[in-house]
Parts: structure tokens; sequence; C-alpha cells
């Protein structure tokens, strides 16, 4: 029997009387503070605003038991994320998250590590970790009235933005790089967007979208609604420690490109402790590039928090981001919790595909690539102690860049149909 | 004249432009005559050392100075100058 009900569909005409679980957005550098609105960078010393929350308020409701009642996705967590209305229709969700976290015994004992995890975001609706960027970036959107959505992307965030905007109804603008994988390319076409491809890297989609979000007055997510954004992540780490039985972990690995994502996995820790959610060490986290684009990891070999630019050149192309706009506060992260942040060639990143899908089975796109050879290489070096309980988030899923092995795995034996033929070739 | 895109953080200081023409030769010349033709816009840009602040990108010509020469690098006449917070982009 179908048990299922949809919540109403109110399309989202004007901005909902604002109920925010916030209490404005303040400069992370100078402290500012403006009112929650469309507005992501500091309008006095251009560095970025964050959403600043009602703590008190949240204190006072959240508990692990309230968390482990809600739905299965991440607005499980919904208290500890920006939810600036409480209408249930300004939610645009298409149940991202709660993705498992797998133990993953035989790619530990390839490793030399004793006990690793993945937190396989492959799983997600659109099939990465954006889904969960996009669904707090939607949900803040509508309910601040706005109508039309768009993205700067490298691939991944362009994907879920499509996705989302297709299931309610509302228009799109997606930027990619004109030369991006066609399964990343297909994968946002198929849902209708206005899909723009630009002829130029990342960074140069990213500039025009700043500009472009000046003009329009659309919902950038990663732009104007960056700040709201920007929390979704923080659900990897909340997920993480309510998986492992409301512990963290001791090392956490995730993949690098603007070093949002990994510095907002080190704060979902350290508000679990701030809330009392979660008691003890609070974890060590790890960051991963790839060496042709490698501007945070090459900033942590020199011991420097100044991230110089890098004109990107590698398969991994989600990850291929040369300006990366967090890249300092992943340096941050790295620093404060002991972690580190390495990078690998591209050999290395097929390498690391193929190693996890073949002692896992789980199939990863390049960043997961970009992450388990990281690991491997964080481990011989002795960064990772192998008595370390390790995560590794692996963020997207392998059949959005099957190119990246297309020259390095493929069918065994090509047969007719007969059995002798079969029979024949086993031999 | 060169032409300087301005932010929206900025237009405050431009009442309300989002671009102005200013004089120069330089990327260095032309932020001094934007701080002087608007009071406020050079410390949003450089910081008291005079170099460009952590959190402000500028390009000429739509490539990043950091790949250019920096506050030296040259601007002509036609140029576009596009002042873009750092922290606009995410994946
Ligand atoms: C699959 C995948 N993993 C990781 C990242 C890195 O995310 P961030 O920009 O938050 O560092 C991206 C960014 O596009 C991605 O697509
Ligand atoms: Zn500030």
């Amino acid at each position: 029997m179908p048990t299922a009900t949809a919540p109403p569909f109110v399309p989202a005409r004007e901005a909902a009387d604002l109920v925010p679980n916030l209490t404005g957005l303040a400069c992370r550098e100078c402290g500012e503070v403006e009112e929650v609105g469309l507005s992501h960078v500091c309008g006095f010393c251009f560095g970025p605003l964050e959403v600043v929350y009602d703590t008190d308020a949240i204190s006072a409701v959240v508990s692990r038991e309230r968390i482990e009642a809600g739905p299965p996705s991440l607005w499980r967590y919904g208290d500890l994320l920006p939810t600036l209305s409480s209408d249930p229709s300004h939610r645009v969700d298409l149940q991202t998250g709660l993705t498992p976290l797998r133990p993953a015994p035989r790619l530990a004992e390839r490793l030399g590590l004793s006990e690793l995890w993945l937190k396989d975001d492959t799983v997600n609706p659109s099939g990465s970790f954006k889904d969960r960027v996009v669904t707090v970036a939607l949900s803040a959107g509508r309910a601040l009235g706005i109508e039309t959505f768009a993205c700067a992307s490298t691939g991944n965030l362009g994907n879920s933005v499509s996705a989302h905007a297709a299931a309610i109804g509302a228009p799109a603008y997606v930027f990619i790089p004109a030369d991006l994988e066609t399964g990343k390319v297909l994968g946002s076409a198929v849902h209708g967007p206005n899909l723009v491809t630009v002829r130029g890297n990342y960074d140069d989609v990213n500039r025009l979208c700043a500009e472009v979000a000046d003009d329009t007055g659309w919902g950038f997510v990663n732009v104007n609604l960056r700040t709201y954004y920007a929390e979704g992540s923080k659900t990897i780490g909340f997920e993480i420690a309510e998986q492992l039985g409301w512990r963290f972990p001791d090392h956490v690995v995730a993949p690098i490109a603007s070093g949002a994502m990994m510095v907002k996995i080190d704060k979902a820790f350290r508000e679990l402790a701030s809330y009392g959610l979660v008691d003890g060490d609070l974890p060590r986290v790890s960051g991963g590039q790839a060496t042709g684009c490698s501007p945070v990891a090459e900033a942590f070999a020199r011991g420097s928090f100044d991230v110089r630019p890098q004109k990107p050149d590698t398969i991994a192309r989600s990850l291929a981001i040369g300006n990366p706009a967090d890249g300092y506060y992943a340096l941050k992260v790295a620093d404060r919790t002991g972690g580190a942040i390495g990078h690998v060639p591209d050999d290395e990143i097929i390498a690391g595909i193929r190693l996890l899908a073949e002692t896992e089975g789980v199939f990863a796109e390049t960043a997961g690539g970009v992450t388990v050879a990281n690991l491997k290489r964080m481990v011989e070096a002795g960064t990772i102690g192998r008595d370390e309980r390790t995560v590794a988030v692996i963020s997207g899923n392998g059949y959005k860049t099957v190119e990246a092995i297309a020259d390095d795995v493929g069918p065994s034996f090509e047969v007719s149909p007969s059995l002798d033929d079969f029979l024949a070739q086993l031999s | 004249m060169p032409t300087v895109r301005i932010p929206t953080p900025l237009r405050k200081l431009t009442d309300g432009e989002s671009q102005v023409a200013v004089a120069g030769s330089d990327l260095r010349t032309v932020v001094g005559n934007l701080g002087d033709a608007h009071p406020g816009l050079r410390e949003r840009i450089l910081d008291d050392s005079g170099e460009l602040r952590r959190f402000v990108n500028v390009f000429v010509r739509d490539e990043d100075i950091r790949f250019q020469d920096g506050l030296d690098t040259p601007v002509a006449e036609d140029d576009t100058v596009s002042i873009v917070p750092a922290v606009a982009g995410g994946a």
C-alpha cells in the first residue's frame, strides 16, 4: 500500500514571512553583520558572509532523539541548517543525504589501515554530494522569493541544480566549461535547464557568473546564495558522526575543489561538540587534490595560507578550480586539526577509482579517485596513522566520468553465443 | 579611457554606477584614480600596505591579474577592468 504523501506544491511567487533560525549574516573576517537576504560578500571588506545561528533557540530543541526521529534525509538536521521558512512548501527536497557509511575492510587492508569507512555520496539523487548544498540553497532561495536559479559548475553542481529546479518547475541557468565530460553535460541537459557552455575553464565560468549574478538577480546557488548553500555540506559531518553511533572518527579525508566541503565537514564536528551531541576529540580533517590542479596542496606544502591560483590541467574535472574561494579556510582547517592537504597525478586517480571499485564495489567519479589516491599516499607517508578510525568521503558517481577509465578497463572476453566458443576461450 | 566594472557591494561608493571610466595605463594608477574619484573605494580594494586585499580578485581583459603583472598590469584605453569578490564561486 502506498503511504507516501506529497507536500502541497505552492509556487514561490512571493517571499515567505521569514521565520529563520538565524539572527543574521556575519563577515568571517571583520564581523560586520548583515540581515538575512540574498547576499554573500561583506559589503565592507569583501570577506565571505556566514550564517549566524540563533544558538539559544537551537540548543533548546536539538537532541539526538529529535534528529533520529526526523526524516531519512539530510533534513533530519534541519535545526542545524539555515532554515528561512517553516512553510514546508518552501523546502526543495529530492530526499538527499543519509547516504551509506560503508565499512571498507578490503580497501583498508590494501591501504594498511585498521579501520576505514566510506561516506558514499555516489548514491545521492543526482549522483553527487552537491545535492546536499543544492537542497539547502534552493529551499533558502524560495523562502527569499527567488524564481530563477543558476550556478557556475564543474559539472556535478549543474546536474544537481538542473534536477532540483526541474522538480519544482523553476527556470534554471547552468553555466559550465564547454569541454566537460559527456555525462556531466547531458546529466544537466536532460532536466531541461538553460545550459550555458562557456569557452573557458571553471574559473572563467565563475567570474562570468559573479558578474551575471550582479546583473540579473537570479539565485546563483554558489554565488549570492552561497552563504546558505555551503552549510549543506555540514551534513556529511553530521551523518558520519551519527552513523558511527554518535562518535567522531579520528580522521576524515575529503576532496578539495573550492575547499568549501572540507571546511564545512570540520564545522559540523565542532557544532556537534558545542551542542553536546557528540563528545570526544575532534577529528583531524585532511584534503586531497589532483596534481594538475593543486593550488591548496601547493600552499600547504609551502607552509603558507596564501593560495596562488593555477590553470587546471587534470582528468579530475569536478575538482578543477584553479582559484579556490575557500582554499584559505581549508588550509586553516588542516592546520588547526592536524590534517594534511596532498595531491596526486592523474594515473593515480585512475588507479584509485579502480582500487575502490575492485575492493569495495563502489564506483566513484574522478573526485573519488582523488580521495582514495590521496588517502593511500597519506597512509604510506605516515600522515594518517594505521590505527586511526578513518572516513573517506566519496563524493560523486563513477557513471558520470566513464571517460577516465575507458582506456584502462573493458570486457575480458568477446564470444559468439555458443557454449563451445565460451569454454574454449575460458581455458 | 579604461572601463572599471564595479560589483554590487561597492556600488554604494559609485552612486550606484556599475561601470565607471577611469584614466590610467596600469592597474595601480587606475585604482588610484578610482579612489580619488570615489572616496573610500581604494581602501576596499587595497590593504594598508597597498596590496590587493585577500578577498578581492581583479581581472584585466578577463584575465586574473595574478596571471599577469599584478598591480603593474598594463591597461589600455579600451580595456575593461573587473573587480570581483573572491568568494563568489563554489564549484
Ligand atoms: C564530486 C565532487 N567532489 C568534491 C567537490 C569539491 O567540492 P568543494 O568545491 O566544496 O571543495 C566537487 C566540486 O565540484 C565535486 O563535484
Ligand atoms: Zn568584512
